[in-house]
């Protein structure tokens, strides 16, 4: 294969790993929401907070660290609000969670404008293993640039996935997580308690959102600007039904997508395209992302309607004791 | 004792009232300590807001402005909404159709043409685009389940981006982000323009647009109350499986539904370019489809309701724009549409504190 071309497949596989991460996290948390059958439309809004809160704690503290706390904390508590109206008062979570998303966005428009000019923020820590490079064969043309030289929310990203994985599917709180999400009624009737765990996950979910914005505005993109995720939480809601609800496709559609949100850039720069030259053509490939989770769902939906695929039983239905589910 | 949610059986109007006002209040309150920790004065803000956008001479003018695409965006949602197909998409909708409309002004419009067939023809170029946005998530979700959220709030960023392609390349103004302004005759009639024989009319912008968003608000007003398709569409959206089984065809109820509803939108658009605009460029939208979403459902979908709450949003964002930071309006609405769910779903229940023997007793009686 031509040296260039092979060059130019694992730089946008590369920038797919960084940019997908974000969206890995985002994903991840609405995926463990909707596993206990609470749909939270407001990732948008979630990330949004999180990255603000992120960028401007880091910026006052010093402390990116304290940085990403601060976003979780921020995505996790705007998503007790959604719990409240979905969990107590079983309103309706399509309407609630595109609250959230509206404010999430106000709240950030007017709080963040005083950070929009700064550029100099203190980052994650980019993390080094050279000795990827030195593995024979894979190391120095695909291990090496692919995984020696990151930033840490990738590798953070990498653990979480075996993790949530192991947790929904291997332990006991993962069981009852389930069966909070499927069958509210028989996991009521057993002691699980729904209402409790419901607010639960709502709330790692949002803590999962802030870290993605914090990640965001920490390490992939580090500055703020007013409607910095650019969709990207909404993208989170597609791609857990284009993953099935389970958190391996959730991580191949997310850094397949964060390919594609950077392809952009990357095909630009590629002197026999004709984006090189015309950089106006460019604009044709940023509409790529969102037309791809478009056709992704395509594919995915009417296979996941026929054998509802991974879908929670009740995602979306309020649980009131006594009542007959549907 | 212990705290029971029991379900109200019935709202009476003036509780319902009571607790949208007081969700209002309640919300500016919360946006107020907001501001202040944005550094504003909340006070002075929302007097200056209060000042520009309804109180001062020119405020019903540019308020009326604002609230034509925000009119025309509103009604198309709730169209959608009723049968509670969530077209979020709306912007995207409303851009396609500015797009195509500006088209039209720019390519297709001469110096001689009648106005009255220039702006026809706009208006049904941006409710066609507007439709044709409408009719991808549409089919997509007749046809083959997909998600109408997800697919019409996609083609929103595809929208921007389609606009940006012309407006920065082919129909680009010097290679600026807008494209030349429309002949005079593409404008719509604006109350200015007769200031010659008017004198109060001089400086009032307000355009035709808000006449077309009134016309459809009477119009779907009639339709959904008097019409087969009107009770079609409550009826799917209350319950879909009696609609199927009273033999309604929801799938084409689904793709008609967003083809209007998106072509309302689009034609929000094109009020927005023939009576403000008048020639597309960057970021004229300051988010009036999303807001329109916010509109229609503080408005219960009531058409003439509608009217209402798009003056106060349109006086909202006048107000807005005479205060900094930018995404104030935005941040209010957000905070009332949280607690107007929030009222409105206490005011369904009631919450009562009764002894525990009585609960037990209840729970051994049923």
């Amino acid at each position: 294969m031509d040296a260039a071309l092979l060059i130019l497949i694992v730089n946008i596989i590369g920038a797919g790993l960084r940019t997908g991460t974000p969206l890995l996290f985002a994903t991840l948390g609405e995926l463990i929401t909707e596993k206990a059958g609470v749909l939270n439309l407001g990732v948008e809004g979630m990330m949004l907070v999180g990255a603000l809160a992120g960028f401007a704690t880091s910026f006052a503290t010093g402390n990116p660290w304290l940085g990403v706390a601060a976003g979780m904390l921020a995505g996790g508590t705007l998503s007790l609000l959604h719990a409240l109206v979905a969990v107590t008062l079983r309103g309706d979570q399509v309407v609630s969670g595109l609250a959230l998303v509206f404010v999430g966005r106000g709240l950030t428009a007017v709080l963040g404008a005083r950070y929009v000019q700064i550029r100099e923020v203190p980052r994650l820590p980019t993390i080094e293993l050279p000795f990827l490079y030195e593995i024979p064969i894979f190391g120095p043309a695909l291990l090496g640039p692919l995984f020696g030289r990151q930033n840490i929310v990738l590798y953070i990203g990498l653990a979480l996935v075996p993790l949530v994985w192991l947790f929904i599917t291997r332990t006991r709180g993962g069981l009852h997580l389930r069966a909070v999400g499927e069958y509210p009624a028989a996991a009521d009737a057993v002691g699980i308690p729904v209402a409790g765990l419901r607010y639960l996950y709502t709330f790692v979910g949002g803590l999962f959102a802030g870290l993605a914005g914090a990640s965001l505005t920490l390490a992939i993109t580090p500055l703020w600007i007013q409607d910095v995720t650019a969709g990207q939480g909404w993208i989170a809601v597609g791609l857990v039904i284009f993953a099935g609800w389970n958190p391996w496709r959730a991580m191949a559609g997310a850094y397949i997508f964060g390919a594609l949100r950077r392809m952009p850039l990357d095909l630009q720069a590629v002197p026999w395209l004709p984006f090189a030259s015309n950089p106006i053509q460019g604009i044709w490939l940023e509409m790529l992302p969102y037309l791809f989770t478009i056709v992704a769902l395509m594919f995915i939906s009417r296979e996941a309607a026929r054998k509802r695929l991974g879908a929670p039983a009740a995602l979306g239905l309020p649980y009131i004791r006594g009542e007959r589910g549907t | 004792m212990r705290l029971k949610v029991e379900t109200r059986l019935e709202v009476p109007w003036w509780m319902r009232v009571l607790a949208l006002v007081g969700a209002v209040v309640v919300a500016l309150a919360l946006a107020g300590i907001m501001l202040w920790y944005g550094g504003l004065n909340p006070l002075v803000a929302y007097r200056r807001m209060f000042e520009v956008g309804f109180a001062d001479t020119y405020s019903l003018s540019d308020t009326l402005v604002k609230a034509t695409p925000l009119l025309l965006a509103g009604l198309g949602v709730a169209v959608a909404f009723r049968m509670r197909l969530w077209n979020i998409g709306a912007e995207g909708q409303l851009l396609i159709g500015a797009w195509a409309s500006a088209g039209v002004a720019l390519f297709w419009v001469t110096p001689d043409t009648p106005r009255w067939l220039a702006l026809l023809l706009m208006m049904v170029a941006g409710f066609v685009a507007g439709a044709v946005w409408g009719y991808i998530p549409g089919i997509l979700k007749a046809k083959l389940q997909v998600n109408e959220i997800i697919s019409s709030l996609m083609l929103v960023y595809v929208a921007i981006r389609f606009n940006n392609y012309f407006i920065y390349g082919p129909w680009s103004a010097g290679g600026f982000g807008l494209t030349r302004t429309f002949p005079r005759n593409a404008w719509f009639p604006r109350l200015l323009d007769y200031a010659d024989t008017v004198p109060v009319f001089r400086g009032m912008t307000v355009h035709m647009g808000i006449l077309l968003g009134l016309v459809t608000a009477v119009l779907l007003y009639v339709l959904f109350k008097r019409s087969k398709w009107g009770y079609e569409l409550k009826l799917i959206g209350d319950n879909p499986r009696a609609a199927q089984y009273a033999g309604i065809n929801i799938s084409r109820h689904i793709v008609l539904t967003m083809v209007i509803s998106g072509g309302l939108a689009g034609l929000a658009g094109m009020s927005e370019m023939a009576g403000v605009v008048h020639r597309l460029q960057e970021n004229f939208s300051p988010d009036y489809g999303f807001t329109a979403i916010i509109i229609a459902w503080l408005a219960r979908l009531h058409p003439l309701a509608i009217i209402l709450v798009a003056y106060l949003f349109g006086g909202l964002l006048v107000g807005g724009d005479a205060i900094q930071p930018s995404g104030i309006p935005l941040m209010i609405q957000g905070i009332i549409m949280f607690c107007v769910i929030s009222a409105d779903l206490l005011t369904r229940y009631r919450l009562r504190l009764i002894r525990i023997e009585v609960i037990e007793a209840e729970e051994v009686g049923s």
